[in-house]
Formats: structure tokens, C-alpha cells, sequence
């Protein structure tokens, strides 16, 4: 994975992050940049006055094209933990719905000084997009597109991983299920390999796995106990039943009989394997509620520390913002 | 920022020679106060070094308190997040507690007022008694020091820095561009 500057619009020439839109192109420093400061926002909640002054007065936007209330909360929480002041726009009842451009629509949030963006769209790109046509000085954060990428919660789900294992080099993560339609997968894959893991693993029946898979550099497996054998790490994905046209799967109980994690098909896994799911979760569908409820499963730390971690990608967004401003 | 290696200003036995003094001035401060069981709070980086220093000569029975004041500058987004940025650390309750804070070198005041509205943020102290290392001038706010190991005059193109934290030393380096100040 090159990272080549002049073509990342994330980055500036001498590589500050100014917008979030995918992992594709950034270093593993910068990645561990993100995850150091978002230990910082991590001890906030144990705290009585649980928010910074960092931004404050700033304006931070939530342009939702596509319905997601626990990314769009986490989102406005960590904006809200930054003090910085929140719009949210959605697009079901925003004046898009009444024909007016996506870029009219920017330009009148522009105009009211909004400085950053977070963008949800179902169109692969949306957020890229964006960030192309958004005034200098306005930071585009992409909470999900389509099928291509979910950045920050790739970040959140390293920060989790760091957390309980430390070091991600010695590391064997599988991740499973519905790889074909997840922009999670591919955004954890190339954090994954970026931030030095020995191996990625991705399991899931083969109408699920995108045939480049292997490109993406993993190692594809179709039978779920193999998959899991000595991974440190256990990432179940959801099945997106909204996106899938045709008969990709032959029944949710299949499935379950097939890939459902079980505490017995866990045992495959290393004794302090952690599970994770990014939600939200079917149960008895990708995931037994002996596993999701159990002491290995990690989901609800997931939650938490995605405040922590939106908050870092913010905070180092509007930041490079205000120093080119500065310099300029 | 763009800075020039000038001088070492003070070696390790010296500074450690400033830091006892500091503690004896600090003990009397605190008695005359009637403060017997006072919580000390360093500043990353260079505050939390001697912060530590002193809380193991006054035997303090509370953890030291550690605070990156990162996200609370005045200057957030101008000088940003410092690339060591680490979290804030106070596992005591800070509610009515009289709290020793510590920073190595005061200039503009600035840090100490960030560092201030944080501890606020953890709870409401009885008081807060400021020591530094170094007072320098450069004051930008009013905000004084009740106690000091070294009290310099410097040119304001000079900047002086202490290294550590297992061997100290006092760095005076000469800056050629706006910086930020302590």
C-alpha cells in the first residue's frame, strides 16, 4: 500500500491529516498517532465533567444520506465531548429531499460556518466527493460509503484491539461473515496490515468473499473452525441482508449452523481470544448470546471507545485546518 | 518550530540541588497554611519529572496526578496536539483537596490556566498552590508561582528547557520563530 501524498486529498503535502475518509494511503505512525490520542479521550467518562475545550465554538456538521443512529450519536457525542456545536442533517427531511443539490446543500452549511463534515452516504465515494468540492478550511470526516469504507470504525476497533492485546505484531485476527458487502472488512483489513499484524484471516462462504480478496492481502477460509484456529482476535460482521440482491445466502439458520459463533466453535480460537462485532448484532444469526454476553466478547468496550477515538480524528482534522489558516 | 542548540545552563546535581531547596520552601509554605495533606499534580512533561521529585520527599499517602493540558489551550488550534500527548492521570478525588501544582518552567502563564480549568474539571479544590522550577519572564496573564527553585531573566528570543527524566539538565536554546510559551 503506497503511500503517495499528491494523490491523497486526506493529507497535507507534508502529511497532516485534514480530512478522514479511508485508511488507504495513511502510515502506520499516523495511525498510531490517532489511536495515542484517543487514549487521552478514553479516561474522559470516569471523569465528572466528561469534555474539553478543544473546539470550542467550532461548528461540526452530521450529513447523514443514510439512516444510522448509534455512528451518527457516537459522532455528535464526540463533537459534543470536544464542545464543539452540532448540526445534524438528515437527508429524509433536508431540503435535498426537495431537489435541491448535494452541493447547494454543502454550500449553504458552508455558509453557516459549519468547519467540518461527517458524511454517511450509500454511494461508494460520497464522502471523497465531498471533501473535493467542500470550502478550504472545511474537514470532511467519511462515517461510512457505500460498500468502500468505514474508517473510523476500523480506528475503534484497532483501539480495542490495542487495549487488550498491546502489540499488533504478533497478532492472527480473523474477521467473519459478510465480507463481500462490508465497508468495515475492507477498512479493518488495511488497518490491519498496516499497523503490522502477523495475519489477517477472512472467513465466510465463498458467495460472501469478494474474489480479490486475496489482493487485499489476507488469507481467505471458508470453513469457520479452521478460520479460527489461534486467532487472537475474532471480529463477526453483519450480515447486510439490506444490500444483497440475490440469493447469496440459502437461510439465516444455516448460516448460523455454518459460521454462528459458538462458545465451542470459540474454542478453536486461542484461550484469551477476544470477539468483537461492530453492530448491530443478530443474535443467533452471525453470533450465539453465550458469546456476544460472555466474558470474551468485547462489543459494548467497542461503543465506548468509539467516542474516544472519533474525538482524535476530529480533534487532529480541525487542527491542520487552523494551522493553514494560521500559515496562510 | 525552528531552534539552535545554545547551552546547557544547569547539569543534574545542580537541579537536584534546586529541587531540595524547592521542598524545604514548599513545606513551609504548606504548614504556614495549615495544609498537612496536600495532592501533588505534575504537568506532562517536564512538570510531572519534578512533580514526582517532590511527592517522594513530602511522602505524600495520594498518587501522583499527571495532566496533559493538550486540550485545554487557549491555542488548541494553533499549536495543536502535542505528538507525546498522553492521558491525564488523577485517582484522587480533587473535591475540596489542597493540590500542589507542578509545572518546571512558567513564562507566559498560560499552561498554568489550562492546567487550572482541567484540574476544575476533575472537581473543585480547597486550593491550588503553584510551584515551578524556573520562573522566567514572559508573563502573558496574572498568574504567579508560590514557589520557585530559580527565578532567570531571559532574553525573549531565548527559550530554556529541562531534559530528563533520569538524568536533568537546563537547556537555554535561542529560538528564530514564534514558539509557544509556557
Amino acid at each position: 500500500m503506497a503511500t503517495d501524498r499528491r494523490q491523497n486529498i486526506q493529507l497535507t503535502p507534508d502529511g497532516r491529516l485534514r480530512h478522514f475518509l479511508t485508511i488507504e494511503g495513511l502510515s502506520r505512525e499516523l495511525l498510531t498517532h490517532i489511536l495515542d490520542i484517543a487514549e487521552s479521550f478514553a479516561a474522559l467518562p470516569g471523569r465528572p465533567v466528561k469534555k474539553v475545550p478543544a473546539l470550542r465554538g467550532r461548528i461540526i456538521t452530521n450529513l447523514f444520506f443514510e439512516n444510522s443512529t448509534r455512528t451518527r450519536t457516537t459522532f455528535e457525542l464526540a463533537a459534543k465531548r470536544l464542545s464543539a456545536d452540532v448540526l445534524n442533517f438528515n437527508v429524509s427531511t433536508s431540503a435535498t429531499a426537495k431537489g435541491e443539490t448535494l452541493l447547494d446543500t454543502l454550500r449553504n452549511i458552508e455558509a453557516m460556518h459549519s468547519e467540518m463534515f461527517v458524511v454517511r452516504h450509500s454511494q461508494s465515494g460520497a464522502a471523497h466527493f465531498i471533501a473535493r468540492h467542500a470550502a478550504p478550511g472545511v474537514s470532511v470526516i467519511n462515517a461510512g460509503d457505500g460498500r468502500h469504507a468505514h474508517p473510523t470504525q476500523a480506528m475503534l476497533d484497532m483501539f480495542t484491539i490495542r487495549r487488550h492485546k498491546g502489540d499488533f505484531t504478533p497478532l492472527r485476527v480473523a474477521i467473519v461473515g459478510d465480507i463481500l458487502h462490508s465497508r468495515v472488512a475492507r477498512s479493518q483489513i488495511l488497518a490491519l496490515n498496516t499497523l503490522g499484524v502477523t495475519e489477517v484471516r477472512v472467513v465466510g462462504p465463498r458467495t460472501l468473499i469478494p474474489t480479490e480478496a486475496r489482493a487485499l492481502g489476507v488469507h481467505v477460509y471458508h470453513d469457520l473452525d479452521e478460520g479460527l484456529r489461534d486467532v487472537d482476535v475474532v471480529i463477526m460482521l453483519r450480515l447486510q441482508k439490506e444490500r444483497m440482491d440475490g440469493a447469496l445466502l440459502p437461510s439465516e439458520s444455516e448460516y448460523f449452523r455454518l459460521y454462528g459463533l459458538t462458545n465451542k466453535r470459540l474454542e478453536a480460537a486461542k484461550p484469551d481470544a477476544i470477539v468483537m462485532h461492530p453492530g448491530p448484532m443478530n443474535r443467533g444469526v452471525e453470533m450465539d448470546s453465550e458469546v456476544a454476553d460472555g466474558p470474551r466478547s468485547v462489543i459494548l468496550q467497542q461503543v465506548s471507545y468509539g467516542i474516544a477515538v472519533r474525538m482524535a480524528v476530529m480533534s487532529l482534522c480541525m487542527q491542520t485546518h487552523a494551522e493553514e489558516r494560521e500559515e496562510a | 518550530m525552528t531552534e539552535a542548540p545554545q547551552h546547557i545552563f544547569m547539569q543534574h546535581d545542580g537541579i537536584i540541588d534546586l529541587i531540595d531547596g524547592m521542598t524545604g520552601i514548599l513545606r513551609h509554605y504548606l504548614h504556614d497554611r495549615e495544609i498537612d495533606n496536600p495532592a501533588i499534580i505534575g504537568i506532562h512533561t517536564g512538570g510531572a519529572w519534578i512533580a514526582r521529585e517532590l511527592h517522594q520527599r513530602l511522602e505524600c499517602a495520594d498518587p501522583l496526578g499527571l495532566l496533559d493540558i493538550s486540550f485545554y489551550r487557549d491555542d488548541f488550534t494553533r499549536i495543536g496536539v502535542n505528538p507525546q500527548v498522553r492521558p491525564s492521570r488523577i485517582e484522587f478525588d480533587v473535591d475540596e483537596r489542597n493540590i500542589v501544582l507542578v509545572d518546571d518552567v512558567i513564562q507566559s502563564g498560560r499552561t498554568i490556566r489550562a492546567a487550572m480549568n482541567e484540574i476544575f474539571d476533575f472537581g473543585r479544590p480547597a486550593s491550588i498552590t503553584l510551584v515551578t522550577l524556573i520562573e522566567r519572564n514572559g508573563r502573558q496573564l496574572p498568574i504567579q508561582p508560590d514557589v520557585v527553585g530559580l527565578r532567570l531573566p531571559l532574553p525573549t528570543h531565548e527559550h530554556i528547557r529541562l531534559t530528563g527524566p533520569d538524568t536533568f539538565t537546563l537547556e537555554i536554546t535561542r529560538r528564530t520563530d514564534l514558539s509557544p510559551s509556557s
